[in-house]
């Protein structure tokens, strides 16, 4: 909000209403409502797959989404084609055209502009003209100017490093003054160093031209030390809008805070409103409105965590510590959960330490699911199916050949194999959460279901796991015992997941 | 696990050294595998072209050296013309194949048609069907459409010969090209129109290129095309060659008259390689 | 709704020239089927031209030449255009320029030119015109393919293997076999299967040093060119056309599907 330059244009130049894209049947953006106010530098932040890009292309006018809108300044722009939008993008691997130099990339888009000349025709529509070519050589110098490129212009674009060609690619797009420039992981190719010289010049160049920036990365250091506005994203769904500060410090639940920077996450009950217990205490929280003995889950970012020999909340003992260069990081078990804790003094592994939080260390967040919930079929008296795999379950119900039903699953009763075929369902590790003292995994199984799976075990993501579940540990519901559901039997759960998270 | 992993490494280090010996000893160089294929070539392709020369530069009768046989061709214009001619038709049939070939190659690399693999497919088979049968089949439409104009006879079966030579390299640069190129040219306010002639067109040169030189050096060597669709007033250069090596007394007129095509050939496939290249190459300065 | 007239509009295009591409061949086909001498009159269906194709010695004589000269000089180029694949990826400098020029003299020259240039060059070794100079020629012109599938290869192999096979004690020789050559095996398959097919089309090579030996093109050519459209050619060539339309499909099919099953190498 820093930058923006005046005062009092402080509307919304993007509006994204409820807009859903699906490719062949997947969801890449699911009903996503996002404003963008004019000069910001908001960031769309997530992991590959997340959806980011595609909204990003459906901004820029590339991609068309299945429902929902864009507006532009208020006008509805989703079906307007990418060359009429006042919308300029810079590309992942810059895109520049090798068969044209510095110079004619750079005037590529000047030479197709056409602006109003003040001057209205006879019917009172305005007159356009297009720049002439004084004009476009003088835009394109200055540009080439404000990212470092003078003496370049004449330059083939196959001999520039990867550097230079994306200076070039920034100017060619800035130098149509687009109303929101789109930046689809513009540093993503180049090497640390340079990465970190694009950062700061970026952001500069944000504060000089104040021109909207949409930028979209995984990386989420760059996201918080470039943007006024971080958008974080998973699965298709908005996690968290909101400053880089207050997503920092106020993750909206366990996906955003375990992305977002390093932190405890562990699963905490509440007590009573400001009191959280976890680790068998009760500590003093700054939250309320929670349940009474809600199960929650908790965020402790590594700073925050006070560490005496003598006293406080935890007692533990220190397993490993390293030099981070201005302070240690530590692993300290206590209570059965590892901690990681950043501390400026260092306690020498195996020396008995006592953890303290202050209230506003202590950041409590709604548990996004609880239970795995899936629709299956009964396949025989013991036996049903559920997400392609044949499950033996326990029929109190009497249950028949072909029954529709609802199957309960709690996170920590499900078993991962090492070999697929010892499991019912083959699936694959897509994220694992280190909660404390157990890891949360999410499993995609080779039909497209979602398992979350709490377990003792590590796994790594892109693992090949097999899914057991032990007959009594399924609950199994008579699908028209429920209220009925409308649409298909996948998508509806498909779409019960989204809505959970969207409620966060 | 790891135990086992380093005995294997500390195997191929000691074994690396006692290679690096038997390298040496044995010093056969793999590069020595081209030899038989590249002797075989002198002799059976290399050495037949001086052979060619030769006989361009002798006198058929009394075998002594001579300039007579090129002196032959520069001092008939109607065969000069006829030359002409060949280059000329080729060329015709060559931007006729383009222009058909072009907005087809769009069209199947295009999303509306999903790259269907099996229609290219559909397209390129013919390639692999004897010249002479589809010529055939041309001539056999050409006859139930009443077309008797043996210069429109000639043109028609060559691009239908020749048309899967050019839309396979359209196809294969244009469903290769980086997308997002053509989105960034959309992005900066191009119509897709605009779009077509400022970036797809100049980057698919490479492909343009290879299907020029693939239907154009065929057709202006041809001479079967002609002798089934044509008369004696469509005769090409190839014809021509044809009939002087039909008789042993024209065999070194034949040699000369082969020699000056090789030249044209070898001046084209230059120019359009350079083309191509300098396509690639010095972009930026252009 | 615009976007539906566009896509139309493209299939009806590509409708458009795919029957341009196959009407001549269908038409040839269903001609094929009528008894009558003239081009283009229909005389009541029947297999007459069938029945004297199958009775007509030079033909089937053709048949027989043409497949056993394809065999053998694929055979020929397969083995030489490997062996110089590997050569030529491993020459350096000016060596590979001039080695590749060679390799792709036949290619890029007129055919005609290469044609009379073997005729000359057979005469003048005293070698008689038949099969050996048939098979001498087709090699030559169709080991550059090979070279060219087998290349790709290549580039695509562990530089360090044959090191390795050499290293582990094998002789060049046996390295080269049994370490580098099945990685190239595929290349070599679809090496050989161009050099068969382009063995199988070529007729003005052929007709230079064909002597008395005649192959399917080169009846073709003399049928078409010299003796005057014979009504047999519809049956010869509405066979071929199936034989060789049918061909293609299966092995875009055996393709098709050794692509589906393969497991995704990442």
């Amino acid at each position: 909000m820093a930058t923006v330059t005046n005062g009092e244009k402080f509307d919304n130049i993007i509006e994204i209403k409820n807009v859903t894209k699906v490719f062949d049947g997947i969801t890449a953006v699911d009903n996503v409502s996002l404003a963008v106010r004019r000069g910001e530098f908001v960031t769309l932040l997530g992991p590959s797959g997340c959806g980011k890009t595609t909204l990003l292309r459906m901004i820029a006018g590339f991609e068309l989404p299945t429902s929902g809108s864009i507006f532009l300044e208020k006008q509805d722009v989703t079906t307007v084609p990418p060359h009429l939008r006042p919308i300029n993008t810079v590309f992942q691997k810059y895109a520049l055209f090798p068969h044209l130099n510095v110079f004619k990339n750079i005037a590529f888009g000047l030479k197709l502009k056409k602006i109003p000349t003040g001057e209205l025709d006879k019917n009172g529509k305005p007159i356009f003209r297009k720049f002439g070519k004084d004009e476009i050589a003088e835009k394109v110098e200055r540009v080439l100017k404000l990212v470092n490129l003078e003496a370049y212009g004449y330059r083939g674009i196959t001999g520039l490093s990867g550097g230079q060609q994306q200076r070039v690619a920034i100017a060619r797009a800035i130098v149509c003054e687009p109303k929101v420039l789109l930046l689809d992981e513009p540093l993503g190719a180049l090497d640390l160093k340079m990465r970190k010289e694009m950062q700061s010049e970026l952001a500069a160049m944000h504060k000089n031209i104040g021109i909207t920036f949409i930028y979209v990365t995984h990386d989420q250091e760059e996201a918080l030390t470039m943007s006024d506005k971080v958008v974080v994203m998973t699965d298709g769904a908005v996690q968290q809008y909101g400053t880089p500060k207050k997503i920092y410090d106020e993750p909206a639940n366990a996906f955003v805070a375990d992305f977002i920077g390093e932190s405890n996450i562990l699963s905490g009950v509440m007590k009573s409103d400001f009191c959280v217990e976890f680790c068998g205490t009760k500590f003093k929280c700054m939250d309320k409105g929670f349940g009474k003995d809600e199960n929650v889950d908790l965020v402790v970012r590594p700073e925050d965590i006070a560490v005496d020999t003598k006293k406080g909340a935890l007692k533990g003992e220190v397993v490993s510590a390293v030099f981070k260069g201005t302070y240690y990081e530590m692993e300290i078990l206590a209570n059965d959960y590892q901690f990681t804790v950043q501390n400026t003094s260092e306690y020498l592994p195996g020396t008995a330490v006592y953890l303290s939080v202050e209230p506003d260390g202590i950041h409590i967040m709604k548990k996004l699911k609880t239970v795995n919930e899936f629709d299956g079929k009964v396949l025989s008296e013991n036996t049903l199916e559920i997400c392609g795999g044949e499950f033996e379950f326990e029929n109190s119900l009497g249950l028949e050949r072909g029954d529709e039903v609802t199957v309960k699953i709690p996170f920590d009763k499900i078993d991962l194999t090492d070999d697929e075929n010892d499991g019912y369902v083959g699936a694959n590790v897509t994220q694992t959460l280190y909660k404390g003292s157990y890891y949360q995994v999410q499993v995609y199984t080779d039909d497209d279901h979602d398992f979350f799976i709490d377990t003792e075990d590590e796994w790594d993501i892109g693992d090949r796991v097999g899914i057991k579940i032990a007959p009594r540990d399924m609950t199994v519901i008579r699908k028209s015992d429920e209220p009925e559901k409308v649409g298909e039997a996948s998508d509806t759960q498909e779409d019960a997941n989204a809505t959970e998270a969207d409620n966060v | 696990m790891y135990n086992g992993n380093r005995c294997a490494v500390a195997d191929t280090a000691a074994g690396k050294n006692a290679g690096l010996k038997k390298l040496k000893i044995r010093g056969v160089k793999r590069s020595a595998f081209a030899m038989p294929y590249l002797a075989l070539s002198v002799v059976f392709v290399v050495v037949p072209l001086f052979i060619m020369l030769y006989y361009a530069f002798t006198d058929g009768e009394t075998g002594g050296m001579t300039g007579a046989n090129f002196v032959h061709f520069f001092s008939r214009p109607n065969i000069m013309a006829v030359l002409g001619k060949s280059f000329l038709v080729a060329a015709l049939t060559t931007v006729l194949c383009f222009l058909l070939a072009y907005p087809l190659a769009l069209a199947l690399s295009s999303s509306a048609l999903n790259k269907k693999f099996v229609l290219v497919m559909l397209f390129v088979m013919p390639m692999w069907i004897n010249s002479l049968l589809r010529t055939y089949a041309v001539k056999i439409v050409l006859y139930l459409m009443d077309i008797t104009n043996a210069w429109v006879s000639v043109t028609v079966g060559m691009v239908y010969d020749f048309f899967p030579f050019m839309l396979l390299p359209l196809y294969s640069v244009l469903s290769g090209m980086d997308k997002s190129l053509i989105e960034a040219s959309q992005d900066l306010g191009a119509s897709p129109l605009r779009t077509l002639f400022t970036v797809r067109l100049p980057l698919s040169l490479p492909g343009i290129v290879s299907g020029v030189l693939m239907v154009f050096m065929p057709t202006v060597s041809t001479f079967a095309i002609t002798d089934v669709l044509g008369d004696t007033s469509t005769y090409m250069f190839g014809n021509i060659i044809n009939q002087w090596f039909a008789n042993s007394g024209g065999w070194n007129i034949g040699s000369a008259y082969s020699f000056i095509l090789l030249l044209l050939i070898a001046v084209t496939v230059v120019l359009a390689n350079k083309i191509g290249k300098g396509q690639a190459e010095i972009g930026g300065v252009l | 709704m615009s976007k539906n007239v566009k896509t139309g509009l493209i299939w009806s295009f590509v409708g458009v020239m795919l029957a341009a591409m196959y009407i001549p061949i269908i038409i040839l086909i269903v001609f094929s089927f009528t008894g009558a001498k003239a081009l283009g009159v229909w005389e009541g269906f029947s297999f007459e031209l069938y029945a004297d194709l199958f009775t007509n010695s030079s033909i089937l004589n053709a048949f027989k030449n043409s497949f056993i000269l394809a065999f053998v000089s694929a055979l020929l180029a397969t083995f030489l255009g490997t062996t110089a694949a590997v050569g030529i990826f491993y020459i350096k400098k000016w060596k590979k320029t001039a080695a590749q020029f060679v390799a792709n003299i036949t290619m890029e020259n007129a055919e005609i030119v290469t044609g009379v240039t073997f005729m000359m060059f057979f005469l003048a070794l005293r070698l008689p015109y038949g099969w050996t100079t048939l098979i001498i020629a087709h090699t030559m012109i169709t080991t550059p393919y090979v070279i060219l599938s087998v290349t790709p290869k290549l580039s695509q192999l562990n530089p360090n293997i044959y090191e390795a096979g050499l290293d582990l004690g094998a002789s060049p020789l046996r390295s080269m076999f049994t370490v580098v050559v099945p990685q190239l095996i595929p290349g070599m398959i679809s090496g050989f299967v161009m050099a068969f097919a382009l063995s199988l089309d070529d007729f003005i090579v052929s007709k230079f040093v064909n002597g008395s030996v005649e192959t399917i093109p080169v009846y073709l050519y003399n049928a078409l060119a010299k003796r005057g459209a014979d009504p047999t050619l519809r049956a010869l060539s509405s066979l071929l056309f199936v034989a060789i339309i049918t061909v293609l499909i299966a092995l875009n099919v055996v393709s098709a599907k050794r692509r589906k099953r393969a497991p995704v190498n990442v």
